[in-house]
């Protein structure tokens, strides 16, 4: 029942979207090409970024280096509830969103996409930010003196979130 | 940030791989990363490209326009010293909404605006006002009706089910950003400003 929900509220989305358009009579299609057409930009704009994590963050990996970090910080983890297997997501998720990217889809390809590692890292990305880049981006650049209490609060957030993900699919899965 | 962590990450597996003889390892997944990168961006493309078309088919509706009524009443709840009809008022609910509907790249541009406003009536301009410290933490914390990376990302990998965990995604979304607004409400001092 919750899983054909679930598949079900993608498309409900897309029809409520599509059908209120078309009823308010908008250029529902010129629309549609006007915002399909601006991703293009973006993936162009991330394409070098992506390529070039990728490339690192797949040394790392098969290198051995990663497995050793995540092996230190395996029982901390454990203890916690936390399967050791997302902490190099874990880690990544505040500091880079196209790292995170791309270790997300290694390590889902890894355990399977499908399997409890790879839902786990799903809800973390779907449900955190880039916590250093946004404030960054948000801040610009300027010194302001109370910066580092937005960014812990903040990172209390991301960890909270990190948390939760894997303590629900423990519950809901 | 990435300056520093990139270097990093290749030097040290570099050397890491000289120690322990994973050099062939390292060398052979260069070129695989490469090319499965290729293979995963078109796929990346065609979802990323559906969706922020229908975000932009959302984006003309009068229907939008109303929400974006609504939400500015949402503001006041949040942000004390934002005024009903000010341009700062305007730039958060576009930001906001942005973020609700998954258009990153329209948030952010509305949220540089919205911050510079608020900073136009900051007074102390070493410290950010409260309501400023307080905009950043709800685009720290990401609230999402439809989380279109990860969903794109998993069509990509073959999952059957790509937007399965939503559900799960909305609840920590909701929790995560409440959470992070009550300690921002309690922890970010008036004095700041």
């Amino acid at each position: 029942m919750i899983s054909t929900v679930m598949s079900a509220s993608v498309p409900l989305m897309i029809f409520f979207i599509v059908s209120i358009s078309f009823k308010e009579k908008k250029k529902t299609f010129e629309n549609f090409l006007e915002g399909a057409k601006s991703s293009i930009s973006i993936l162009l704009e991330i394409f070098p970024t992506l390529i070039g994590l990728f490339v690192a963050i797949n040394m790392l990996r098969v290198s051995g280096v990663l497995n050793f970090i995540v092996n230190i910080f395996m029982p901390v983890f454990a203890f916690i509830g936390v399967p050791g297997e997302i902490l190099p997501m874990a880690i990544l998720r505040p500091i880079s969103g196209s790292s995170t990217v791309a270790v997300a889809t290694e390590l889902m390809k890894q355990y399977g996409v499908d399997s409890y590692i790879g839902l786990i890292i799903s809800t973390i990305m779907g449900s955190t930010e880039t916590t250093l880049y946004t404030v960054s981006v948000y801040t610009r650049g300027k010194n302001y003196k109370n910066i580092g209490r937005v960014i812990t609060v903040a990172l209390i957030g991301d960890i909270l979130g990190i948390l939760l993900s894997v303590k629900l699919w423990n519950i809901m899965s | 940030m990435l300056n520093l962590v990139w270097p990093i990450f290749i030097i040290i597996s570099i050397i890491y791989a000289c120690l322990f003889g994973t050099l062939p390892k390292v060398n052979d997944s260069i070129f695989d990363t490469i090319e499965s990168t290729m293979s995963l961006l078109f796929t990346l493309a065609g979802t990323m490209c559906f969706w922020s078309g229908i975000m932009n088919v959302l984006e003309k509706t009068d229907f939008f326009l109303k929400m974006r009524k609504k939400i500015s009443k949402v503001i006041k709840i949040i942000f004390r010293d934002i005024e009903n009809d000010s341009k700062e008022s305007e730039f958060i609910s576009l930001n906001i909404l942005s973020n609700l509907l998954g258009l990153g790249n329209a948030a952010t541009p509305m949220g540089i605006k919205a911050m510079d406003a608020m900073d136009e009536k900051n007074k102390n301009k070493n410290y950010m006002t409260k309501d400023m410290m307080m905009f950043i933490l709800i685009n720290t914390a990401s609230i999402q009706i439809i989380p279109t990376t990860v969903i794109a990302i998993r069509a990509s990998l073959g999952s059957k089910n790509p937007s399965g965990m939503i559900f799960h995604i909305w609840i920590v979304s909701i929790v995560v950003f409440i959470s992070v607004i009550l300690l921002g409400k309690t922890f970010f001092k008036k004095e700041d400003n």
